[in-house]
């Protein structure tokens, strides 16, 4: 085994040329054979090429059961999914090549447009497992996931600790704050996670342009627009122990907003290189139905 | 002038016990001096309903206390319960510090103020040494503890925790949960602990969750009558004294080794290693007369066997003839051996016919007999086979056997009756060099590597014996293979073993050379300056050479030599080699073709520059010291976690292998599980000798572990862990079908049910060495991510990964 080898590599992309030859085989004999009639489903190559796509599909479906049996010593998991994803793909052709290219709206063209979801939903997982790993590693930064939930956790009770030294209205913005950051849960906010740090900036802002509001005794109140800004306010004035708290805070809650934006994208690519077998797998057992139906339906009505 | 008794014992572990329990029985007049409240200290300390496990099963138990397998509560009650009947003459809080000889006998003094006099001493104090104590005034009261069982048991307490290492560390953060929790650290940080622990409390410390006083020392304790508090204690810090008020005083300053007490008894070790024991003789009298050992402190780290030796010892004091209780063991040993009537007689033969073994005592050279195994091997069969990784060690007692350097088995070497061999694969952690095949009326003992190890480490003459033949194969078979000796007899007596440490220069770019190592352990790395970043080329190692080439021409070192690891190397002289090569063409040809190879790959080395950024992150990672490693490239996982619910799965439901943890470089990850290391930290000190390493390098550990914790402990990867059988799961399609149980690869635990703990057992990655096919979380991936691979690769993985 080379040192370096991915579903697409895999022993020399050995299977892609198993399915170019296959589909190469395929278009030859639908080139050379001549049916009476229009090419379909009913002529001996017809049948050939349905049984060899039917039993593909029911092969390509036992990967499934393949990966669970851990101890299977026939074959690597990384041979059996480069093999998939080639035979897979050779599909298109065999299943086209059999229909003679005919589609209707019946029950043997619903199983063809279910397998070619299936496959295209394949062909985005291909792209998920090769574009997003690295993306995830850089995100990550050499922490762990644990770890940075760990750290938040621990931001949250400081951001806490500090508002309770400041004024109410903070300590009860960052509480809000913290119940309503969720990051995790279904697949939706795996995809789209919801931070709240912002709000809780916000808040801490109008607080301080209220009270430099209140200090003026003008009503103007000063633009603050970033956190900058709104240290660069604090530290201009005399050092008590409420700006000092604030201060703080402010930091805390920088630092929370860069490691739950981490761990959102963290979240959120995980679920790119997962959500989509939970398209392939169920709209596969739909094929199978499907698939089952319409041999059913050709042998027994046609 | 204290009470007189025949027999006095020191330290009730199961050794001292059973001595004691003997002596009661036969009326002899005896007292058992024990340090702890209780008896058997390191027993109590287990974990709470600890199974204690009986091995070795064959041995029989030979002690007037009971003891078979079962629960700590019960094996405590029983020998409780012993001791009173018997009406064993225990006397608890009793710590011996000091035996001393004089007319009448050994003087015993205790730690309490008690002396005894006594004819014969008895020591079984064990190797868990005695927990240091504050040492100041006060340091016994009852509410100063020097433990902690349980930090629940105590809510709403002021408690002081004196110490700085991972014990007081954790105590102080499990009692603050419920208590006022103060630390006192002599220094000004905590520069013993884990990452992790440091962590922990240093947050715990900032929040004020706890108070911690730097650099400060306790001066006294003193127990207060009045006020809310029981404790006032007197401590120097930097800005003056303090006072403390508190309930309760936990002080974890860690334990004494016995040795320096030992010591001081005029018992001498043979060795500085921290593993050795004293010499003893074979009734274990040791080098004072009249003074025993038993039990852990004589090397027997088994429970019963420091029974058996301590029913053993009071025979021996009371001048009968006891045929030892291994001695069944033994006999069974030479069964099948034509001509050896009797143990005595098998012992005699050995050391008559083997020089190496002539220099120990008969108890050594039982105690060797009983881990070995006696082997008489049919003309023609294989006794091992080159490139295994196998560890023991062969003395040949009668026949020979013929060493196959080469696969053509062109090349023999044959070595006859008094000779050993094996010691390339036990000093090196490699394969094996070569094969052995038995000739004629073979008689071979295998030893197993830890007791070799501890022989050698114990006698300094088998140390010398071992080095000496060793170095004088490594050179021949490196240096004039087709060849005998006689040519580089200069050369052999120009050379001497030189360690190292991780990280150590051997030389330098740029110096003059005048030597060459040739290295027998460990290894090294090659490295260049390049722009003045230092470029590692090459990684060599154990059993090649480096540093030839200043001495064939350039006379300047091409490069610096480091070592990876710990390391040892045969120094050779460096103008006795350039002599033998100016003596032997062939010699000169030889160096010159793997000079030639070696300067290619050194320089193709130097052009993939990033490369060897990811060699120095392996080998920073430890990685050198590996035989095969877990590595994930990170730009293809994609965190399915098949690799570990393969492991779990074909693993009685625990993965060995936690993905995720560990460092990552140039999306190359290092995930902590098992680098199946060339001399394995966990082997160190396991009591049943339970951990090997398989033909193919996979060390694994077999099912008389006891589950004593100390491989968990002494593994710097933290890839052990304790774990209990779970029950059977399910099969596939049940659960698919039918919903039944725990999938695959899910927790098969019912977490109403937890496993009790108290069987668990260490389980690590033993490769599926029994699954055959390679191991199952890389067979698992199904992205090619997962890789296992060996350090000699290193070198070509990061050049694959440009
Ligand atoms: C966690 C753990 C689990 C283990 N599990 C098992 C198992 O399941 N099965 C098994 O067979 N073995 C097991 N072992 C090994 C076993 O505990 C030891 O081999 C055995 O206890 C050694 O007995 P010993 O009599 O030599 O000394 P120890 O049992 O160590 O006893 C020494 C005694 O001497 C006392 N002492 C020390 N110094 C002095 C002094 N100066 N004066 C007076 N008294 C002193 C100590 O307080 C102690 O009570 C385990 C070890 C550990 C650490
Ligand atoms: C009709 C055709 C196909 C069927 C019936 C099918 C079915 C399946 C099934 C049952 C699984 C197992 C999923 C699991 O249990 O986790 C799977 C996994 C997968 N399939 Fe397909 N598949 C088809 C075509 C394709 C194609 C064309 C591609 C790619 C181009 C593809 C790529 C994948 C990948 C990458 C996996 C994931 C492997 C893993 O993470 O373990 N599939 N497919
Ligand atoms: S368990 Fe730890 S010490 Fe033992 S071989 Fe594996 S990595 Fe090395
Ligand atoms: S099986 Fe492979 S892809 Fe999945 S988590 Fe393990 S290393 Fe990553």
């Amino acid at each position: 085994m080379s040192m370096r080898d991915s579903m697409l590599s895999f022993a020399g992309a050995r299977y892609l040329w198993v399915a170019l030859v296959l589909v190469v085989a395929s278009v030859v004999a639908y080139l050379w054979h001549d049916p009476i009639g229009v090419p379909n489903g009913g002529t001996w190559l017809g049948y050939t090429l349905g049984t060899i796509g039917a039993l593909l599909i029911v092969w390509l479906m036992l990967l499934g059961i393949r990966k669970r049996r851990y101890g299977n010593r026939f074959g690597t998991m990384l041979g059996w999914a480069s093999a998939h994803v080639y035979l897979g793909t050779a599909l298109i052709a065999i299943a086209f090549l059999h229909s003679g290219f005919q589609v209707g709206l019946n029950i043997h063209t619903l199983a063809l447009v279910l397998m070619l979801l299936v496959i295209a939903s394949g062909m985005f997982g291909v792209f998920a497992y090769l574009r997003y790993p690295a993306l995830m590693t850089r995100n990550r930064d050499n922490t762990t996931r644990d770890a940075m939930l760990d750290e938040i956790v621990e931001l949250d009770q400081q951001a806490l600790a500090l508002a309770d030294a400041v004024d109410p209205k903070i300590h009860a913005a960052i509480l809000r704050s913290n119940e309503r950051t969720q990051l995790g849960g279904s697949a939706w906010r795996l995809l789209r996670p919801r931070e709240d740090t912002d709000s809780a900036i916000d808040q801490v802002r109008a607080f301080l342009e209220q009270k430099d509001a209140e200090k003026r005794k003008d009503g103007q109140t000063r633009d603050m627009p970033t956190m900058f800004a709104m240290v660069d306010f604090l530290s201009s004035r005399a050092a008590d122990s409420k700006n000092e708290a604030l201060r703080k805070l402010m930091d805390v809650l920088a630092r929370k907003k860069t490691v739950t934006t981490r761990l959102a994208r963290d979240l959120q690519l995980q679920a790119l290189m997962e959500v989509w077998l939970y398209v392939h797998v169920p709209l596969s057992f739909a094929l199978l139905g499907a698939l089952t139906a319409h041999i059913v339906s050709v042998f027994f009505y046609w | 002038m204290g009470e007189r008794v025949d027999i006095a014992v020191v330290g009730s572990g199961p050794g001292g016990l059973s001595a004691a329990a003997r002596a009661a029985e036969l009326g002899v007049s005896h007292v058992l001096l024990e340090a702890a409240p209780h008896l058997s200290n390191t027993i109590f300390r287990y974990q709470k309903g600890k199974h204690v496990m009986d091995e070795p099963g064959i041995l029989p138990l030979r002690s007037p206390l009971p003891f078979k397998a079962g629960s700590r509560e019960n094996i405590l009650r029983d020998w409780n319960a012993g001791v009173a009947t018997l009406k064993v003459d225990v006397r608890y809080g009793h710590e011996v510090t000091q035996v001393a000889r004089d007319a009448d006998g050994f003087r015993l003094q205790c730690a309490n103020g008690a002396t005894v006099v006594a004819k014969h001493v008895v020591l079984g104090i064990g190797m868990q040494g005695n927990l240091r104590k504050l040492g100041v005034t006060g340091e016994d009261l009852p509410t100063v503890q020097y433990q902690l069982d349980d930090p629940d048991a105590y809510v709403g307490e002021t408690i002081v925790v004196v110490g700085a290492g991972d014990a007081a560390i954790e105590n102080a953060l499990a009692l603050a949960k419920n208590n006022q929790v103060i630390v006192i650290n002599r220094r000004d940080e905590f520069a013993r602990a884990k990452e992790g622990n440091l962590r922990l409390i240093l947050r715990a410390i900032e929040e004020g969750t706890i108070q911690c006083l730097y650099n400060a020392a306790p001066e006294s304790v003193e127990e207060l009558r009045v006020g809310r508090k029981r404790l006032r204690m007197h401590v120097a810090t930097q800005n003056g004294k303090a006072q403390i008020l508190c309930d309760r005083v936990i002080a974890r300053l860690g334990a004494t080794a016995p040795r320096a007490f030992v010591e001081a008894c005029g018992v001498v070790f043979p060795s500085k290693d921290p593993n050795a024991v004293p010499a003893i003789s074979e009734k274990y009298e040791s080098n004072v007369p009249g003074l025993y050992i038993v039990g852990a402190l004589a090397g027997y780290p088994l429970i019963k066997q420091a029974m058996n030796q301590g029913y053993e010892v009071v025979e021996y004091i009371l001048g009968r003839a006891v045929e030892p209780a291994d001695e069944p063991l033994l006999k069974a040993k030479f069964r099948n051996v034509a001509g050896i009537t009797s143990v005595n007689a098998l012992l005699a033969r050995i050391q008559e016919r083997v020089p190496l073994l002539s220099k120990i005592t008969p108890l050594q050279l039982r105690e060797f007999l009983i881990d070995s195994e006696i082997r008489t091997p049919r003309p023609g069969d294989r006794i091992f086979e080159r490139n295994d990784y196998t560890n023991t060690f062969f003395s040949i007692v009668d026949g020979e056997v013929a060493v196959l350097v080469d696969d053509a088995g062109k090349q023999r070497i044959a070595l006859k009756a008094g000779e050993f061999f094996g010691e390339m694969g036990l000093i090196s952690g490699r394969r094996r060099s070569a094969s052995v095949v038995a000739q004629s009326n073979c008689l071979l003992i295998e030893t197993p590597r830890r007791s070799m190890n501890r022989l050698i480490q114990s006698v300094e003459a088998v140390k010398r014996e071992v080095d000496k033949v060793f170095i004088a194969r490594a050179l021949q078979s490196r240096f004039t293979p087709e060849s005998g000796i006689e040519k580089l007899k200069e050369m052999v007596e120009s050379a001497e073993i030189r360690q190292y440490k991780a990280g150590d220069v051997l030389f330098k770019e740029g110096e003059a050379g005048d030597c060459l190592h040739l290295v027998r352990r460990g290894s090294l790395t090659i490295s260049r300056d390049l722009g003045g970043k230092e470029v590692v080329l090459s990684y060599v190692p154990a059993g090649n050479y480096v540093g030839e080439m200043a001495l064939l021409g350039e006379s300047k070192r091409s490069a610096t030599a480091r070592a990876a690891i710990a390391t040892e190397t045969i120094r050779v002289d460096g103008e006795a080699f350039k002599r033998a090569v100016g003596r032997d063409p062939l010699l000169r040809l030889r160096l010159q073709a793997e000079y030639s190879t070696r300067t290619a790959a050194n320089l193709a080395m130097q052009q993939i520059g990033a490369g060897s950024d990811i060699v120095s992150f392996l080998l920073t990672q430890g990685a050198g010291e590996a035989t095969d490693i877990l590595l994930i490239d990170e730009s293809l996982c994609v965190r399915c976690d098949n690799c570990e619910k393969a492991c779990a799965e074909t693993h009685h439901g625990t993965s060995r292998l936690d993905r995720e943890a560990g460092p990552t470089f140039a999306n190359v990850h290092v995930p902590t599980s098992c680098r199946h290391c060339e001399h394995p930290h966990c082997m160190k000190d396991c009591p049943p000798d339970a951990i090997h390493r398989a033909p193919n390098g996979e060390v694994f550990i077999a099912d008389n572990c006891i589950g004593c914790g100390n491989c968990e402990r002494n593994c710097p990867y933290g890839v052990i862990h304790m774990a209990a059988k779970p029950p059977k799961k399910p099969g596939l399609l049940q659960w698919l079908m039918f919903g039944r149980g725990p999938g695959p690869g899910e927790s098969p635990y019912d977490p109403l049910k937890p496993p009790s703990p108290a069987e668990k057992k260490a389980v690590k990655c033993d490769m599926c060495k029994d699954l055959g096919g390679g191991p199952a979380c890389v067979r698992a991936c199904p992205t090619g991510a997962a890789l296992r691979i060996g350090p000699d690769e290193f070198i070509a993985y990061a050049q694959s990964r440009r």
